[in-house]
């Protein structure tokens, strides 16, 4: 996450190749010379990834910004129209664009909190060894590593009208065709999805809480919940502002699940700012429009991160440290 | 009752309740999978019947015979199988290098253009999709899967160069410092040390890049054209169609069991590499 922390202090940082040679020696001259000549070699390794990255993502960010300034046509010969920013202020004044993101907004809130709450709970509960508690954690990470669109098709079957959802509750809500149940289902899939990821995030925090210290507060007469909000909370600290940031992140991408379980639908009304901006480009052809709405999302998330990083910076001094 | 029989019990009581709760959880995330295998075995007039089944009665293959024989199913398995090796391969040979430039050496520029590589961490594939179509139209990409594999390597090169640093790192220097007093220039040092000791780490980056393009579906869905090109996710999309009227769920869930199972087994396989590498990023920062 970051790497000036990472390289900070690090004796070897200046040397032309790290660990040849003990800190605090002088390389003979021949050494020297090799260093220098070898100086072209990291940048040899580095050619081919860096090259294909600037190519197939770096020159794509700038290129979405450069189109969200223009009419952009992509058929034949069409000479696309240069529109200064009338592509964001249509997306400030489009109803929809509004929709879509509160659409997002109740999808992010909706499934970040319970993924951290129930993710957390699950680990601290799974956080004893037994010997069901690799088979378990297998059971809760499953759905992690299953196929988006296999599951959303399942949640699209179990939230049908004579879906297992409506049996199981005893409802007979037509939970797709309205925008708010309609976005309940999709936050569901998404928290189902999502729990065993950040469960074991926490798991692995979890091992690094001091075990003296839980025991030490519980002899000075400290119940659960304040050993876990002295000792437990600022352990796994770092690991909670991981979480959180790219559950935020991940929460504000979605896309698949919208677009398998309801298209957006009805009317729209299920939309989120992907599948706006897919439709958008894709459907209506306004390329332009929607890398605008691309744009707007990625500077929204950028903020979101960088507000994050700087809360969980205050609370100890220091992230993921 | 002696107080340490109390403690005891309560142990006891609270590991019980413990493992109680936690069977309840797992249940919930295994009955959509065990429901979907059940309705995959289901003939479709009983699927979506109130009550519903649980258990196929009568059970058939149908479903399955369906689902192979028909609409290009066993060819897009093949597609996606070979379109995700390839990119795992190549993925995994250039963020490798990559990453032991950033481990094993200075350079000026070093840790600018690794932060440069880690706002490839921030954004979000979909975001890039818009310019990224226009430039495979550009490149002549669109509806090949060449145009699929450039882009899932370069959209996995941030992970795994992230991932792969921290394995080269652990590496110690001695290792290569003799290596080099025995006159290896440093693509020896790299293909000969560093990629055999960071075999765990690899293993862990072949399963990410694996997962990931095997189940790639908005890129695929937008620069395919040509069925026989299309990729699994596509086609099971394209079983389940678009409303929710006609749906053969016996057929899309069929399609869906033999898409995932290759993915439950790698992962049962290889559960505790994937799981060091999930948290290995996160915890230490």
């Amino acid at each position: 996450m970051s790497p000036e922390l990472r390289s900070a202090g690090d004796p070897s940082a200046d040397r032309g190749w790290r660990g040849a040679r003990p800190a605090g020696t002088r390389p003979p001259d021949a050494t020297r010379a090799r260093a220098r000549r070898l100086s072209i070699t990291p940048y040899l390794f580095l050619f081919p990834g860096i090259a294909l990255f600037a190519v197939a993502v770096l020159y794509p960010i700038l290129q979405a910004v450069h189109m969200s300034l223009f009419d952009w046509k992509i058929v034949g010969s069409a000479t696309s129209e240069f529109l200064g920013l009338e592509n964001y202020r249509r997306a400030f004044a489009d109803e929809h664009f509004w929709l879509a993101l509160g659409n997002t907004a109740f999808y992010a809130v909706a499934t970040i909190i319970p993924q951290i709450v129930i993710g957390l709970a699950v680990a601290l509960l799974l956080h004893r060894r037994s010997p069901v508690q690799p088979f378990l954690r297998v059971l809760y990470y499953l759905p992690v590593v299953t196929s988006w669109v296999v599951v959303s098709l399942l949640f699209r079957f179990l939230f049908a009208d004579q879906g297992l959802v409506n049996f199981v509750l005893g409802t007979e809500t037509s939970w797709l065709a309205d925008r708010w149940t309609g976005m309940l289902a999709i936050s569901a899939l998404g928290v189902w999805k999502g729990i065993g990821w950040s469960m074991m995030i926490f798991l692995a925090a979890l091992q690094g809480v001091p075990r003296s210290l839980l025991e030490a507060a519980a002899m000075d007469g400290a119940g659960p919940w304040q050993r876990f909000r002295v000792v437990t909370l600022p352990a796994i600290w770092a690991a909670l502002a991981f979480v959180t940031i790219m559950l935020v992140i991940g929460g504000f991408n979605v896309f698949i699940s919208v677009y398998l379980m309801t298209g957006g639908g009805p009317a729209g009304r299920t939309d989120v700012l992907l599948t706006y901006m897919y439709e958008q480009a894709f459907g209506s052809l306004e390329f332009g429009y929607g890398a605008a709405i691309a744009v707007i999302l990625t500077a929204l998330v950028l903020c979101l991160s960088l507000i994050q990083l700087r809360m969980f910076r205050d609370r100890n001094g220091g992230f993921a440290e | 009752m002696t107080l340490i029989a109390r403690g005891a019990r309560r142990t006891w009581l609270a590991t019980t309740l413990r493992i109680g709760i936690l069977s309840l959880g797992a249940l919930v995330m295994v009955a959509p999978f065990l429901y979907m295998v059940s309705i995959s075995f289901t003939e479709s007039t009983y699927v979506l019947t109130t009550p519903p089944q649980f258990i196929p009665d009568p059970a058939t293959l149908a479903n399955y015979e369906q689902a192979l024989m028909t609409q290009g199913l066993p060819l897009a398995f093949a597609n996606s199988l070979y379109i995700a090796a390839i990119s795992t391969a190549v993925s995994l040979l250039i963020s490798s290098m990559m990453a032991y430039a950033f481990a094993r050496f200075s350079f000026p520029g070093r840790e600018l253009i690794f932060r440069i590589l880690l706002v490839g961490l921030m954004i979000p594939a979909v975001m890039l999709l818009i310019p990224q179509f226009i430039l495979a139209k550009h490149l002549a990409l669109l509806d090949s899967h060449l145009g699929l594999i450039v882009f899932y390597v370069a959209g996995s090169l941030a992970l795994n160069t992230l991932l792969l640093r921290g394995f080269f790192e652990a590496i110690p220097g001695e290792l290569d410092q003799a290596m080099q007093v025995d006159g290896a220039n440093a693509w020896t040092r790299y293909w000969r040390l560093a990629i055999p000791l960071a075999r765990p780490g690899l293993a862990t980056a072949a399963i990410f890049t694996f997962f990931a393009s095997w189940d790639e579906f908005a890129w695929a869905l937008t620069i395919i054209n040509t069925p026989e090109l299309r990729t699994l996710p596509i086609v099971i999309r394209l079983f389940a169609g678009a409303g929710n009227n006609a749906v053969q769920w016996g057929l899309v869930f069929a399609a869906s069991v033999i898409a995932i199972i290759p993915v439950i087994v790698v992962f049962l396989a290889f559960q505790r590499h994937f799981v060091q590498g999930l948290t290995s990023g996160a915890v230490k920062g």
